[in-house]
């Protein structure tokens, strides 16, 4: 009797310790969110009594006025993407999203500064305001679009299909029976399952394994966007993109914070306005030619005046 | 080995060395910090007040619970969200620095300060010490002694871990050799593996020193 009371003297100091601090870390945790709650509440506060905000939103998104006033954009981009979003040998940024990136700022008047982001943060970027537009070669999908205001495209991708030049793929009918490789939890996996399931597909994890696969012969094509496999293709001879659009294009399009409408719409405008000079075309031709190479039918990937054909 | 013309391209040392810089410059800033902040923690640690030892250990826990990665997207992103802060990514890397090396340094010192005998406080009073006289003559130099290994280790650590930065738009040292091996993806498709063992290079010779420091003031006290 008396051991089993002196365990159980033990475990209860040692439970009342370990309470002790679970309890402790909740109360901090509390009163941070309770910080977090108080500040967010005065900030709706002041968004409502300021006249000229637009929304009453935690933090406000700054309005096309407020950028143009500032003199400076800033930018959300990539700068480990070439050839969408980069940087050069000389510390500049470069890329099809950098090009028009600096159009927008000019044209606006003010200064592009460029921020670094990478895929994952794009949303949390526009959410918090640290950017004002996000043009880091953005896909539109449903999900993105509750959490972030998408302006019109400026861009699409689509399945590629690349293979050896000797027994080049055209079509997805001279794919029956054949062997494609495709990397695992990619569109191109879902789009073969679902649409062609004559195709034997071989599947890997990485796309540095895919590459080897098809290196190797062991598939007869390898199949994922085409942006991708055009890049490859020109880099390694002896290969070409059969067929360079397949499947539903996704669009790619510059994004604002959410109920940002003022720099949504002059976005628009300024994409709109851009197609009479085919801009994006031009864009491509200095950006993307010389990694897709000349034999990619153009507007398989650039979208002019937000109009996707 | 053909690619290594990447790493001997002057522009891309200089800007390898300026990411350097800036891995270094958080590095060394959040230390910095983390030193008085830590020592202060950890000697309030020892304290036997149940409310300051509560708060420690809820401070200590958080910060070491949370990934450093979710701290840094709290503090840049958090900040932002609620308060309307418009911190730059390195001012909130320092925070989130100076933070977790304060945490984790108190307790380092927590623990060398409790690690020294009972008897030592007792032998020094029996000397005739007053309490501060035997705390900074008698326990203290015994406790830096053990406490320097883990804080250098601690120091490392931080260093390397800045590399997390580039998550929220720091350009330091790994982000800038990513840059390099994608510009030249084609051009040079081996890069990737020198601009790796570069930046290995460069992290060696920025935390070597600290232990051979260590290493040293060691061998100096244990005389």
């Amino acid at each position: 009797m008396k051991t089993d009371n002196e365990n159980k003297g033990k475990l209860t100091t040692r439970g009342k310790t370990v309470l002790a601090s679970v309890l402790a870390v909740l109360a901090l945790a509390s009163v941070l969110a309770l910080a977090g709650c108080g500040s967010a509440a005065d900030a709706v506060k002041g968004a409502a009594g300021d006249a000229a905000s637009t929304e009453a939103g935690q933090s406000q998104a700054r309005t096309l006025e407020q950028i143009k006033q500032s003199g400076t954009i800033n930018i959300g981009v990539f700068t480990d993407k070439a050839p969408f979003g980069y940087v050069d040998g000389n510390g500049t940024y470069q890329g099809y999203d950098v090009v028009f990136a600096n159009r927008l700022a000019q044209d606006l008047g003010v200064k592009a500064s460029f921020v670094a982001t990478d895929a994952a943060n794009r949303v949390p970027y526009l959410e918090s305001n640290k950017v004002d537009v996000i043009l880091a070669n953005f896909t539109v999908t449903d999900e993105r679009a509750q959490k972030v205001d998408f302006a019109e495209p400026y861009m699409k991708v689509s399945l590629g299909v690349v293979s050896p030049t000797s027994k080049s793929i055209t079509s997805v009918e001279a794919l029956a029976g054949k062997t494609l490789i495709v990397t695992k939890g990619t569109t191109a996996e879902t789009y073969f399952e679902k649409n062609h399931p004559d195709v034997t597909l071989q599947k890997y994890d990485q796309y540095a394994d895919a590459y080897n696969a098809l290196l190797d012969g062991r598939g007869d094509a390898f199949s994922t966007d085409n942006t991708e496999v055009l890049a490859w293709a020109k880099s390694n001879p002896g290969y070409t993109v059969g067929i360079t659009s397949l499947g539903d294009a996704d669009t790619i399009a510059p994004a604002v914070h959410k109920g940002n409408d003022t720099v949504r719409d002059y976005i628009n405008q300024e994409i709109n306005s851009l197609a009479s000079e085919s801009f994006f075309h031009a864009d491509y031709a200095q950006t993307l030619e010389p990694v897709y190479g000349d034999d990619v039918n153009v507007d398989d990937i650039v979208v002019e005046g937000g109009k996707v054909s | 080995m053909p690619g290594a013309e990447i790493v001997l391209d002057p522009s891309n040392v200089l800007r390898l060395l300026a990411g350097l810089g800036v891995t270094v410059r958080i590095g060394l800033v959040s230390v910095a910090l983390s030193l008085p902040l830590g020592i202060a923690c950890g000697m309030l640690m020892t304290l036997r007040n149940p409310l300051i030892r509560a708060v420690l250990r809820a401070y200590l826990e958080f910060i070491r619970i949370m990934p450093q990665l979710v701290l840094l997207y709290l503090v840049f992103f958090g900040t932002a969200g609620a308060w309307g802060w418009d911190l730059s990514g390195e001012a909130a890397s320092v925070v989130v620095f100076s933070l977790w090396g304060a945490a984790e340094l108190g307790d380092l010192v927590r623990g060398a300060l409790e690690s020294i005998p009972r008897t030592q406080y007792d032998s020094a009073y029996v000397l005739g010490m007053g309490r501060r006289q035997a705390f900074a003559r008698v326990i203290l130099p015994q406790a830096v002694t053990r406490l320097l290994p883990p804080a250098v280790n601690l120091a490392t650590r931080m260093v390397k871990t800045t590399s997390l930065c580039m998550l929220i738009g720091v350009v330091e040292l790994i982000r800038v050799g990513q840059q390099i091996i994608d510009y030249n993806r084609f051009a040079v498709p081996t890069g990737a593996l020198w601009i790796y063992g570069s930046i290995f290079f460069l992290y060696f010779i920025v935390c070597w020193p600290l232990s051979i420091l260590s290493r040293r003031l060691e061998r100096r006290w244990a005389r």
